[in-house]
């Protein structure tokens, strides 16, 4: 039994603002190699979580206890310099939305091998040869053009490749993917997916996927983690998680999910009952939803 | 890493010269800067001469008009044409260099204050908010008073006056620029605050900035004209627009063509900077031509 890459543990946090709860004692483990599928609706702490991890909390979040362990150091008592560098060569994101995720006044040569020229010193000419190199992993097929270009040039697609091709550069040991599918549509999510889970086995790298789109997480992810209201509501490898829910609101989940295979079943919405269930649970109404 | 190579200077370039109002704005500039540049060569007559016995002779087509005085001459008999193009070197320098020293002294705190919010942003914006309940004429002409006339001094009061047109806006989008997914991005990989400051998000205040300079330079024109007005700019043997202006002021009744022609001018120039400006923030935003 390996160490896991990513260990969260009992990590609680609150807003600076209203000292509403964001997280509350969440945990879970990312092993090697392995995608870990973050699952939420809206407002579940999986992009706090996801920020967490990068180090770029919003000032506005406030962590009260826990820990996030990366390779056994725990990220959040790090010093800001060296959690820095570790973040920035070991720990690589794919974003959401791949219009802005760019900044539109660079050319993505430049933004392509950022990472590379600021933690491993390498010259313009290396990181020229190497920003090719990455654009064919990732089956661009004129380089050299998408070199020179500026992001509004490219499409969505081209600019999501762009994305994972530079979230490779430094080959992370653990890639944050932020729904990066979500912004796109769906012939072309499939590509993507495919692509991530490609790089993945070939580099060995874990991903942490966050999204809310079922469909995602069956195509791509090993293990799930179902967040509601900042908790953990179940946790489990996916075919177990998907086939044989335990927990009401993941069945309920599912129920209210358009599948392929059953596609005369209706969709079901979340019942408010299981709803109510959660929040007594938590302790609080369901107002703030 | 982040400066246009060829090909984007070529497509920028491409997308100001289709823009009208760059071509008719900076057109009109570029015919002024050459005006002021060569104005040793190009001015038909010396601009101090005086010849008394062609005092207040009418510009060209108006009875009583002498040839070779394109717009006639003044109360001391100087080329109206020759001061004006004298005068527009003042005007130009103080436009040039008082908007651009504006630019980075605003842009600068501004980008400070946008990014790092909290205190700095607080006490950066409480001093804009106190400095612009300042009447801006008033307070130019009390710096130039206090200071002493002259050029530099000008340019001062311009720059320590308009920085605040500056920081309000570069605060504001560096604000919106620093919640760009892009920055999460950059921060992720581990740049320094600095670092995504200048490289990152400078570039994208960047065309908003040049604009509000061109607007800016517009602005330094009138101040300038204003102080000369008032005696407060260059000494009196200079020609400038603004003192021009003050001297047509007092012999309108005998000759109108010697305030005319400097406010014409004025008028002309601001209104080519405004344009200028109006047609650069269209053509250089890198968003706005997706």
């Amino acid at each position: 039994m390996t160490a896991p890459i990513l260990a969260l543990s009992n990590l609680s946090a609150i807003s600076d603002r209203d000292q509403a709860p964001i997280l509350r004692g969440v945990s879970f483990d990312v092993k090697r190699g392995e995608t870990l599928g973050l699952v939420g609706e809206s407002g579940a702490g999986k992009s706090t979580i996801a920020k967490a991890v990068l180090g770029i909390l919003p000032r506005t979040v406030r962590v009260t206890s826990g820990e996030v362990r990366f390779e056994g150091a725990d990220l959040l008592k790090m010093k800001a310099g060296p959690l820095r560098r570790l973040i920035g060569e070991r720990i690589a994101l794919i974003p959401q939305d791949p219009m802005t995720a760019l900044n539109p006044a660079r050319r993505i040569e430049a933004q392509l091998t950022d990472g590379p020229r600021l933690w491993r010193g390498v010259n313009a000419k290396e990181a020229r040869a190497l920003a090719l190199k990455l654009l064919d992993e990732v089956h661009i097929r004129d380089p050299n053009r998408v070199l020179r270009s500026f992001p509004h040039e490219l499409s969505g697609g081209m600019r999501q490749r762009v994305l994972i091709a530079s979230a490779f550069a430094l080959e992370p040991r653990l890639i944050i993917a932020d729904e990066p599918t979500t912004a796109l549509d769906v012939t072309v999510q499939k590509q993507i997916l495919r692509l991530i889970r490609n790089l993945q086995s070939a580099h060995g790298t874990s991903v942490v996927f966050v999204t809310h789109d079922l469909g995602v997480v069956a195509q791509i992810c090993d293990h799930v983690t179902l967040l509601f209201a900042g908790r953990v509501i179940e946790s489990g490898s996916t075919s177990q998680l998907l086939d044989r829910p335990k927990h009401p609101y993941t069945r309920a989940l599912l129920d209210a999910c358009p599948r392929y295979d059953r596609p005369n079943a209706g969709l079901r919405p979340i019942p408010e009952a299981v709803i109510a269930d959660l929040y007594a649970e938590l302790g609080q109404s369901g107002a703030s939803r | 890493m982040s400066v246009p190579g060829p090909r984007g200077i070529g497509k920028t370039l491409r997308a100001c010269v289709g823009d009208p109002k760059v071509v008719v704005g900076g057109g009109f500039i570029l015919f002024l800067l050459i005006l002021a540049l060569c104005a040793p060569g190009l001015a038909p007559k010396d601009p101090l001469e005086q010849d008394l016995i062609l005092g207040v002779t009418p510009p060209h087509g108006f009875a009583g008009a002498e040839p070779g005085y394109l717009l006639g001459t003044d109360d001391l008999g100087r080329d109206v044409f020759s001061r004006l193009i004298w005068g527009s070197r003042i005007a130009l320098t103080v436009a040039f260099v008082a908007a651009s020293l504006a630019a980075v002294l605003g842009a600068a705190l501004g980008l400070l204050a946008g990014w790092y919010r909290g205190w700095v942003d607080a006490l950066i914006s409480r001093l804009v908010e106190v400095w612009m309940a300042f009447p801006p004429v008033l307070l130019s002409i009390l710096l130039v008073a206090v200071v002493g006339a002259g050029v530099g001094s000008v340019i001062a009061a311009i720059v320590i006056i308009d920085w605040t047109r500056f920081c309000r806006v570069v605060r504001a989008e560096t604000m919106g620029q620093a919640k760009s997914d892009y920055v999460a991005a950059a921060r992720s990989i581990g740049f320094s605050q600095m670092r995504i400051l200048v490289r990152e998000i400078l570039p994208n205040v960047m065309p908003i900035l040049i604009a509000l300079i061109s607007l800016e330079m517009g602005i330094a024109v009138i101040v300038e004209a204003i102080l000369s007005f008032v005696g407060l700019s260059v000494s009196s043997d200079v020609p400038t627009w603004g003192g021009m202006i003050a001297q047509g002021r007092q012999m309108l009744h005998q000759g109108w063509w010697v305030l005319a022609a400097p406010l014409i001018a004025l008028f002309l120039t601001v209104l080519a900077f405004n344009l200028l400006g109006e047609g650069l923030r269209r053509s250089l935003d890198p968003v706005m031509r997706r």
